[in-house]
């Protein structure tokens, strides 16, 4: 015997099994970042203003400074694509529950998808081709070792 | 000598006046209100402060305003048929008393939020009864039907024990931020009706489950906000079936 079926209002859009376990992969990329960023911020937050002279140490040196070891380098590049990978998956996430026109959740995704890859790459230059000793600024602004570069 | 019917009762509860702030919607309009319009309505009723908020809504209904629309059936926790928004927390107006409520002060009434209003507090159940049908709300197994109960130790029992609680009455799901925000999540009941399952040594249909809730609109979009297992009228773990959801399906392992 066929009973009729009841009727269901049309399925919510099954978007996420076109790409299997793709918002899965995205929660559990949440859960390992946010850790990771609590250790680099916090480590960030403390060596900078906490030791030596405090928050009057931060000027043009001390960044000059610590740019010049390799480890500050590498983990402010690990801060910096982290915190706009996880902060921008997040507003993808956010974007998904409040934008409900299929054309506004588009451009406001390659908005924030355009703003993530372009600050994570004018972040990198900076780090990476940061100059410690620009020839005509006052010396007195700079960190010490540039007398021995000079 | 009979009983004392007339001796003046032991502890008698005191009589008290409330007011009740309802945020009433007639879709056929007033002649103050334009169909469809959503306003505040007072009214004061006398009650003990053991009555409960669905006693007040009676009172008004059947002595100062017939026109009031709400949903009640068992009026005794079992039906699910009542859940509001009363002084902003998602409750079953049948087992919500007025001393719990502060009854000095206004006690307000909306309907629960994130479905369709119909009228006054009755909303439109059938996105939420959808999304329960869409996770397979029952059992589904494979080769013959034995010719007895399907046996299960107690253990095996205890692991679903909790979701078996739920009387879909709409509290959990209508109090998620990420259900008001967005029409498409599954919502924590529907997880709730798949966690039954999923956890059922019984069961052969835990992976199409699954493979339901692993969707963009299933259990990834839960926050952890915790707002249904605040919510839920029959203290079911709401947001701890979700994550036990989640972890099966991260994990790979019932
Ligand atoms: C300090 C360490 C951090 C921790 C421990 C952390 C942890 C988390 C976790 C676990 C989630 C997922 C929430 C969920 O889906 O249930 C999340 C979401 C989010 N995070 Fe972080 N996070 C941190 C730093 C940051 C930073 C630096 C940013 C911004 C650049 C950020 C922006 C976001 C955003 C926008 C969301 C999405 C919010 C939502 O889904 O409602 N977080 N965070
Ligand atoms: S889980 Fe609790 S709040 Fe949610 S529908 Fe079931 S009984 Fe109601
Ligand atoms: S009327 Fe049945 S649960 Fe309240």
């Amino acid at each position: 015997m066929m009973t009729a079926q009841p009727s269901v209002r049309p399925p919510r859009t099954p978007s996420g099994r076109t790409r299997r376990n793709a918002e899965k992969w995205s929660w559990v990329f949440m859960r390992i970042t946010g850790p990771v960023l609590l250790i680099l911020i916090v480590t960030h937050l403390f060596i900078n203003l906490m030791t030596g002279d405090g928050i009057s140490q931060i000027d043009f040196a001390f960044v000059a400074g610590k740019w010049a070891s390799p480890l500050w380098q590498v983990w402010d590049l690990l801060m910096l694509v982290l915190a706009l990978l996880h902060g921008g998956n997040g507003m993808r996430l956010l974007i998904n529950d409040y934008a409900h026109h299929p054309w506004l959740r588009k451009v406001l995704h390659s908005a924030l998808g355009i703003a993530v890859i372009g600050i994570i790459v004018l972040g990198a230059l900076v780090i990476f081709s940061f100059d410690p000793c620009p020839v005509d600024a006052d010396p007195s602004l700079l960190p010490s070792f540039c007398e021995d570069v000079r | 000598m009979t009983a004392t019917a007339e001796s003046p009762a032991v502890g008698e509860v005191k009589a008290m006046q409330v007011t009740l702030r309802i945020l009433r919607t007639n879709p056929e309009g007033t002649d103050d209100h334009a169909p469809g319009e959503s306003y505040w309505q007072e009214f004061q009723v006398e009650a003990h402060a053991t009555d409960r908020v669905l006693d007040a809504l009676h009172k008004i209904k059947w002595e100062q305003d017939g026109s009031l629309a709400f949903r009640r059936s068992c009026a005794h926790g079992v039906c699910g048929s009542d859940a509001m928004r009363i002084n902003a927390r998602n409750r079953l107006a049948c087992k919500t008393l007025l001393k719990d409520l502060n009854p000095a002060k206004p006690i307000i009434v909306e309907p629960i939020k994130g479905l369709p209003v119909e009228k006054d507090l009755i909303v439109d159940m059938e996105p939420f009864f959808a999304s329960y049908r869409e996770i397979m709300p029952f059992l589904v197994t494979t080769g013959n039907a034995p010719t007895r109960e399907r046996l299960q130790s107690p253990e095996d029992r205890q692991r679903f024990d909790d979701t078996t609680k739920c009387i879909l009455c709409a509290a959990c799901t209508t109090s998620c931020p990420v259900f008001w925000t967005d029409g498409q999540y599954f919502g924590p009941q529907a997880i709730v009706g798949a966690h039954r399952f999923i956890f059922d040594s019984r069961d052969e249909g835990q992976w199409d489950r699954l493979e339901i809730l692993n969707d963009k609109a299933g259990v990834w979009k839960c926050r952890t906000a915790f707002n249904c297992t605040e919510a839920c009228p029959r203290g079911i773990e709401v947001t701890k079936a979700i994550s036990e959801v989640k972890k099966v399906l991260t994990t790979g392992e019932i």
